[in-house]
C-alpha cells in the first residue's frame, strides 16, 4: 500500500509498509540520509524534520500517520538558510552527526517565534542531544540566525571566547 | 601455508615476504627482522604521489591534504591541514582534507606505532611529520621556480599559493609550476620555519573544513552509506556479558517481509535484510535461547559494595589479585598532630552514547578483496581482527574511513568488537556483497564497553601549616589493557594516572599511593579523559577539603602546593583563569564558584565555575577555562573542544551512570540513561596560555575539571561534598 507524502516540495508515493517509522521511509527508501537515526524512541532529536512545519521525531512517526503531510527535511532548507550559514559562521559542528537535527529543531522554533529570548531557544532545543556538548554555539548561532534575518531583539549570547 | 592466504596474497597482489609476515602476524608467531608496521602493513597497496603521503596538489594548484586521523568531532582534520598549510604557505582557502586509506607503514600515528586516533595525540605526533612534508612540498616549488627562471632559490618567496621572485618580477602559482616540482626530489630535512613567522598557525582564520556538510546532511557517515546491492544486518546479543548462543527458531523472523537470512555468529544471531526496518522486525519475532553458565552475574551494587570493602582492607582477596603501589614514599601511616581528612569516592559505569551508534559495512569474498566503510579509530588493529576472520594480509584490507558520528574513546577496543562482528556476517554472506551492521541504542548501550565503575579512598593528614603531610590513596577499578597486546607487567597506568605523578602528591612528603585491579565480565575502555575521569575529581575535590580544613583559599593553597611541587604550568594556567574569572573579587549574588587544575595528555587545564544552586541541584552558569596546550593551531577549535569536553564531563558530574544488574545492562536509551541538555550547557570562555611549544592534546584536557569545580563550588556554597557521582541521580 504506497502512502503518499509531499516531501520537501516534492510528491513522493512511498511503497514500505504503514508501520514503517518515517525516518527510515526517508533514508532508505527516499534517499534522505540528512535525518539521523541516534535512538529510535524520539529522545534524542537527531532524526527531527518538519511535518506541516512543526518539529517532529521521523524514528517515532508511522508513515502512514504522515498521509498527506508537508514534510521537510535538513535537504529542503537549501544550504543557505540563516541558520546553517550562523552555523558555518560559528563552526558549530563537531562530529556533526545531530546538526541537521538540531537546525530542523532551531528552524520550527523561528518559524513560529523569530524573536526567541534565551529561555525560549533553552526549551525549543531541550529534546536535542548533542554529546560533543556544542550546545553553545548552537544556542549563539540560533542568535546569531535570528539577527540576521533581523527579527531579533534584545543582545546576543557573549561570545565564547574574549 | 594457508591456503586461504595465499588466494587471498594472490589477490592482492602481495609479494611472497608480505606473505610470509601477514601469515605470521595472523598465527601469532614471532618474526625476527621484522618490524611491527612490516608486519601490519602487509599485503597493502597505497599510492603514494610526488609529494608525498600527506599532500596532493592538483594542476590548478588546489591543495589536498591527507589525513592519517580519523575526524570525530575534535578538529583534527583541519588542523592537520593547518600544519602543512603553515609550512607549504598555501592559501587556506584552497586546502581541502582528505581521509587516507588504512596503511600501518605510511599512516602509523608516531606515538603509537600504528594508525590510530586516540590519547589526544592527532596534532601532537603529526606536529613535526606534517611540517616536514609541508616544507619539503614547498622546496620542491622554489627549487622548480629558480630552475625556470633561472634566479637564486634563496630569492624566491611563496605566500598563499604565489610562487614569487621579487626582483624579476615573475611569479606562478603551485599549479603552474606543478611539473617541475614534482621532478625534483624533496629534501630529507627540509627547513623548517621559526614560530615567529608563521602567519596562519594560532590565529582565527584555522576553521573547521566540515561545516558546511555537517549543516546541510552531506557529510557521509557509515549509517548513510548505501551500496548497490547492500544488506543490512541487526544482531541479537546476549542479554548478559559473557552468555553464549544455545540456540535460536528463526521460523518467524524468516517470514518477515524484507529478511533475507538468519545467521548465527560468535556474538549473537543476525538477521539479516533488504531494509533496516526489516531487519529490526526481524529480530524482534526471533527465539533465541541463550548459554549463561558462563555469564557475569553480578551488578553494579555487589562490585561497589566489594571494592569499597577491599579498600577498607576488609574481605579477602581473590588469588592471584593483588595491590600495586604506583607511588610510595616516606610512611604515610605515622601519627602526627595535624587534622585528617578522610573519604571514599564512587564512580559509575559510564556508557560512551556517541550520537551514531556503532555501525559497520564490510565487503567480503568478492574479486576485490575485503573492504570496510566504516569510522575506524584504529584501521589497524580493524585490519589484524578482520584478517584474522577472513584470511588474508592484514594490509590488503581496505578501509574507507569515513566521519564517525561521536566516539569518545568507543570505536578503538583491541577487539574491533562491531567491526568483527560485521565481517563476521559479511564473510558468511560472501560474494563481495556490502552488509551493513546497524546497532540500534539499546544495541549500543547492551554492548558495553563502559568506563569501569571505580573506588576511592583517601585520607590525608595535614601538617602543622595545613599542608599535606601524608597521603594515603587507594583505587579499585578494573584494568583497561589486562589481556590486550599492550598489557603492562605491573600495574595498568590508565587506571591511576592523574593521581599518579599529581604535583599535590609530589609536594606531599609521605604518600602511600595504591591501586587493585580486579576482574570482572563487564566490558571496559577508555572513556574520553580515561584514567582522569576519576583521578582529577579525587584530587582535586580533596583538595578543597583539606583548604577548607586549613583555613586557606582554594586558589592560593593551590598555588603553594604547585610552587612546592614546581609545577610552573600548572601555576601559570591557575593564575590565569582566577584573573580572567575575578576570583579575588566576589561572585554575583546567589553564585558560588569552584576551581580545580589538572593535567591530562601533555596540557594543563584550570577551570573555574560558577554554580547556582536550583531545587538542591548545581546549575552551572559561566566557566572560565584556561589551558596550556603548547602551541595552538587552532585557537577556536581549542575553544570548541573546551566548551564540549566542559559539557561532556558535565553531563557525566550530573547524569551520567550506567547500572548493571545481573550481568545485564539496565538503562538501554536516553530515557532511561539521561545526558545533558541544551537547557543545561555552561557558558565556556577559554583563554589559551602563549607557548611555542610542541602542540599537546585538547580534545580530552577539558573534560575532567568541570565535575571537580562544580563539586567545589557546591562544597562552598552548603559546606558538604560530594562524594559519589552522578550529583543527580536518575
Amino acid at each position: 500500500m504506497a502512502t503518499s507524502l509531499e516531501i520537501n516540495g516534492r510528491t513522493v508515493q512511498v511503497e514500505a509498509t504503514p508501520d514503517t517509522p518515517l525516518l527510515w521511509v526517508l533514508r532508505e527508501e527516499v534517499g534522505l540520509t540528512g535525518p539521523k537515526f541516534g535512538c529510535g524512541i524520539g529522545q534524542c532529536g537527531a532524526c527531527t524534520v518538519l511535518a506541516n512545519g512543526a518539529p517532529v521525531r521521523s524514528c517515532s512517526l508511522p508513515v502512514s500517520a504522515l498521509s498527506g503531510m508537508k514534510i521537510t527535511t535538513i535537504e529542503g532548507l537549501g544550504g543557505t538558510h540563516p541558520l546553517q550559514q550562523a552555523w558555518v559562521k560559528l563552526d558549530v559542528p563537531q562530529c556533526g552527526y545531530c546538526q541537521t537535527g538540531q537546525i530542523m529543531s532551531a528552524a520550527a522554533l523561528l518559524a513560529s517565534n523569530p524573536r526567541p529570548s534565551d529561555a525560549e531557544i533553552d526549551a525549543a532545543m531541550d529534546g536535542n542531544i548533542c554529546r560533543c556538548g556544542a550546545y553553545q554555539r548552537i544556542h549563539a548561532a540560533i542568535r546569531e540566525a535570528a539577527q540576521a534575518t533581523g527579527q531579533a531583539t534584545g543582545q546576543p549570547t557573549a561570545k565564547s571566547r574574549a | 601455508m594457508n591456503s586461504h592466504v595465499d588466494q587471498a596474497a594472490a589477490r592482492s597482489g602481495a609479494t611472497r615476504r608480505d606473505l610470509v609476515v601477514g601469515t605470521a602476524l595472523i598465527s601469532g608467531a614471532l618474526l625476527v627482522g621484522c618490524s611491527p608496521a612490516d608486519l601490519m602493513s602487509a599485503g597493502a597497496k597505497t599510492e603514494v604521489g610526488a609529494f608525498g603521503p600527506f599532500i596532493r596538489i592538483a594542476a590548478d594548484g588546489a591543495v589536498t591534504v591527507v589525513s592519517k586521523h580519523i575526524e570525530f568531532g575534535q578538529g583534527s582534520h583541519a588542523g592537520l591541514a593547518a600544519i602543512v598549510a603553515e609550512e607549504l604557505d598555501a592559501d587556506w582557502s584552497r586546502v581541502s582534507v582528505e581521509q587516507s586509506p588504512a596503511n600501518s607503514k605510511l599512516y602509523a600515528n608516531t606515538l603509537m606505532g600504528v594508525q590510530g586516533t586516540g590519547g589526544s595525540t592527532a596534532i601532537a605526533n603529526s606536529w613535526m611529520q606534517l611540517r616536514k612534508a609541508g616544507a619539503a612540498a614547498r622546496a620542491m616549488f622554489t627549487g622548480a621556480a629558480a630552475a625556470a627562471w633561472k634566479v637564486p632559490e634563496a630569492e624566491i618567496t611563496v605566500k598563499d599559493g604565489v610562487v614569487s621572485h621579487v626582483a624579476s618580477g615573475k611569479s606562478a602559482g603551485f599549479g603552474d609550476l606543478i611539473q617541475g616540482a614534482a621532478a625534483i626530489k624533496p629534501p630529507a630535512e627540509p627547513r623548517l620555519k621559526s614560530p615567529e613567522a608563521f602567519t596562519l598557525i594560532g590565529t582565527d582564520r584555522v576553521r573547521r573544513k566540515d561545516s558546511l556538510a555537517k549543516s546541510t546532511g552531506q557529510a557521509r557517515y557509515t549509517q548513510d552509506v548505501n551500496l548497490e546491492g547492500m544488506l543490512t544486518a541487526v544482531v541479537a546479543h546476549a542479554p548478559r556479558f559473557g552468555a553464549k548462543v544455545r540456540g535460536f527458531d528463526a521460523t518467524e523472523a524468516r517470514k518477515v517481509a524484507g529478511v533475507v537470512d538468519v545467521i548465527q555468529i560468535p556474538t549473537g544471531v543476525a538477521v539479516v535484510a533488504k531494509s533496516t526496518w526489516a531487519a529490526i522486525q526481524g529480530r524482534n519475532v526471533l527465539k533465541v535461547t541463550w548459554d549463561e553458565s558462563k555469564a557475569e552475574g553480578r551488578g553494579s551494587a555487589e562490585l561497589e559494595a566489594q571494592y569499597t570493602d577491599w579498600a577498607a582492607g576488609k574481605g579477602t582477596l581473590p588469588d592471584k589479585l593483588k595491590w600495586e603501589s604506583f607511588e610510595s614514599r616516606g610512611d604515610a601511616a605515622a601519627a602526627g598532630d595535624g587534622e585528617v581528612f578522610e573519604a571514599t569516592f564512587d564512580f559509575p559505569f559510564l556508557a560512551h552514547a556517541s550520537m551514531e551508534p556503532m555501525n559497520c559495512v564490510a565487503q567480503v569474498g568478492g574479486k576485490g578483496g575485503t573492504k570496510l566503510t566504516v569510522a575506524s579509530q584504529s584501521q589497524t588493529i580493524d585490519q589484524i581482527n578482520t584478517a584474522r576472520i577472513v584470511g588474508a594480509l592484514p594490509g590488503s584490507i581496505q578501509i574507507e574511513t569515513l566521519f564517525a558520528g561521536g566516539s569518545f574513546g568507543r570505536r578503538a577496543n583491541f577487539q574491533s568488537d562491531f567491526v568483527a562482528e560485521c565481517v563476521q556476517i559479511a564473510k558468511k554472506v560472501g560474494k563481495g556483497t556490502p552488509v551493513k551492521l546497524v546497532w540500534t541504542r539499546e544495541d549500543d548501550m547492551e554492548a558495553g564497553y563502559f568506563r569501569p565503575l571505580t573506588h576511592h579512598r583517601v585520607r590525608v593528614r595535614l601538617d602543622k601549616d595545613g599542608y599535606p603531610a601524608a597521603w594515603t590513596h587507594r583505587v579499585v577499578t578494573q584494568s583497561l589493557m589486562k589481556g590486550s597486546p599492550l598489557a603492562p607487567k605491573g600495574f595498568d597506568a590508565t587506571t591511576v594516572e592523574g593521581a599518579m605523578g599529581s604535583p599535590y602528591l609530589k609536594a606531599t612528603p609521605a604518600v602511600d599511593g595504591q591501586v587493585l585491579m580486579p576482574e570482572n565480565g563487564v566490558p571496559v575502555l577508555w572513556w574520553r579523559s580515561v584514567g582522569a575521569t576519576h583521578t582529577a575529581y579525587v584530587m582535586e575535590h580533596t583538595l578543597d577539603h583539606l583548604a577548607k580544613k586549613a583555613g586557606r583559599d582554594p586558589v592560593a593553597y593551590r598555588l603553594a602546593l604547585f610552587e612546592k611541587a614546581g609545577a610552573a604550568r600548572h601555576i601559570a594556567v591557575l593564575k590565569l583563569a582566577a584573573e580572567k574569572a575575578g576570583w579575588d573579587k566576589p561572585a554575583p549574588a546567589g553564585v558560588t564558584r569552584g576551581v580545580a587544575v589538572h593535567e591530562c595528555f601533555g596540557s594543563v587545564v584550570a577551570q573555574i565555575a560558577e554554580v547556582r544552586l536550583v531545587d538542591g541541584n548545581p546549575k552551572v552558569g559561566r566557566v572560565v577555562t584556561a589551558i596550556d596546550c603548547g602551541t595552538a593551531i587552532s585557537p577556536d577549535q581549542i575553544a570548541a573542544q573546551m566548551e564540549g569536553g566542559t559539557c561532556f564531563g558535565l553531563s557525566a558530574a550530573l547524569h551520567d551512570e550506567m547500572i548493571i544488574k545481573a550481568g545485564a545492562v539496565d538503562r538501554k536509551n536516553f530515557d532511561a540513561y539521561p545526558v545533558l541538555r541544551h537547557s543545561e550547557a555552561p557558558k565556556v570562555e577559554t583563554y589559551i596560555l602563549p607557548s611555542t611549544n610542541p602542540p599537546s592534546g585538547a580534545g580530552e584536557p577539558g573534560v575532567p575539571v568541570i565535575a571537580p569545580a562544580v563539586a567545589n563550588a557546591v562544597l562552598a556554597a552548603t559546606g558538604k561534598g560530594a562524594f559519589r557521582l552522578p550529583m543527580i541521580r536518575a
